[in-house]
């Protein structure tokens, strides 16, 4: 492996690689583009930043490929996909263009700025690859070798980092605070809403006896009406209940799910 | 093969995601296209670490790295935030500001 990173002209093994895998990085990359829904194209995301690790591993970035799997595909993603399922998955893309032409424009823009940037590289002409073995050999490792670069030349961008992470980190928590509004109820007062407000037994779960047994379908009453107030609150506020959505009949319903 | 190759990649991978920012309305999949062109410019980072052969550029790599981890972290926050108050992810929805 050393040796490979030693050398200046790359090895067949890692030309095969990379023929093999920039193709599967740049169709990724388009589908992340193209998909219509927001979850194919952050699926298509993770597939292109771990094509990237691998990328960085041959390109003799061994720290940094794997620190690309941990933070972009274990975290990244991650809070993509959970911010995905908060915002809801199946809220997919609007194709109307707002802007007239907006879409050609874009492709003609594209296609003038990816031009323009490979034939500027085109025309640079670069020494022979050098390959990172030297370096990495003259502190003793990979890894150290990035750790005295980082904790001696680069140490104050470093510090000024760790606060950007911590102002990013309260940040969050700021814009995501929520003010409570009124009290929270008590546990007394919530017992006397229960005897009080007609209903004290437990409400009737959604989906009993219905086709289904998912949280937005209401369950179905002896004569087969569906009880609205089997759904949880907000759901039917939102509008997403079953009942709501697709009439109030058992058929009507059988009719939304096929 | 020469690993000015992996260069010319990284510059496809940004103009796509630049095409992608540029075109897609959901907020989410703009955050991603950014995040595509972050890994773009990454990918030149560390073949120029290569080609030159010291580490520098993979250290930068590194940084650039943290920064588009605390970028994801706040702007989804405010994409949340948003979606709390219009019920919407689209970028064309929150046009309070307009004159």
């Amino acid at each position: 492996m050393s040796a490979m990173l030693l050398t200046a002209s790359t090895s067949t093994g890692e030309a095969v690689a990379f023929w093999v895998l920039a193709p599967i990085a740049l169709v990724a990359g388009l589908m992340i583009v193209l998909s219509r829904k927001a979850v194919h194209s952050a699926l298509w995301m993770a597939l292109t930043m771990i094509v990237l690790a691998v990328f960085y591993i041959m390109l003799g970035g061994v720290f940094l490929g794997v620190v690309q799997v941990v933070v972009y595909t274990g975290a990244v993603m991650m809070l993509f996909l959970f911010v995905l399922m908060l915002v809801g998955v199946d809220a997919s893309d609007s194709f109307v263009e707002t802007l007239r032409a907006q879409r050609a424009i874009t492709v003609l823009l594209a296609l003038g700025f990816g031009g323009l940037v490979i034939a500027g590289i085109g025309r640079v002409t670069f020494p022979d690859a050098v390959g990172v073995g030297a370096a990495n050999a003259a502190a003793g490792g990979h890894v150290q070798a990035l750790a005295e670069l980082i904790f001696t030349r680069y140490v104050f961008p470093f510090e000024v980092i760790s606060v950007l992470l911590i102002t990013a980190a309260v940040g969050a928590m700021v814009l995501t605070h929520r003010e409570r509004l009124v009290p929270r109820k008590t546990q007394r007062e919530l017992s006397q809403d229960r005897i009080r407000g007609g209903h004290p037994t437990p409400r009737t779960t959604p989906g009993v006896y219905a086709r289904h047994n998912a949280v937005d379908t209401p369950a179905l009453l002896p004569d087969g009406s569906p009880a609205a107030v089997s759904v949880p609150e907000q759901l039917s506020r939102r509008g997403s209940s079953r009942a709501q959505a697709s009439g109030e009949s058992d058929a009507a319903i059988e009719a939304g799910d096929s | 093969m020469n690993p000015i190759n992996y260069v010319y990649l990284a510059a496809l991978l940004f103009t796509i995601g630049a095409a992608g920012v540029l075109v897609r309305r959901n907020a989410i999949v703009v955050f991603m296209c950014v995040e595509l062109m972050l890994n773009a410019s990454n990918l030149a980072f560390v073949s120029f670490a290569r080609i030159n052969g010291n580490l520098d550029g993979q250290v930068v790599a590194f940084f650039v790295m943290v920064v588009a981890a605390a970028e994801v972290v706040v702007g989804l926050a405010i994409i949340v935030t948003i979606f709390r108050t219009r019920r919407s992810a689209s970028v064309d929805d929150p046009n309070l500001l307009k004159l």
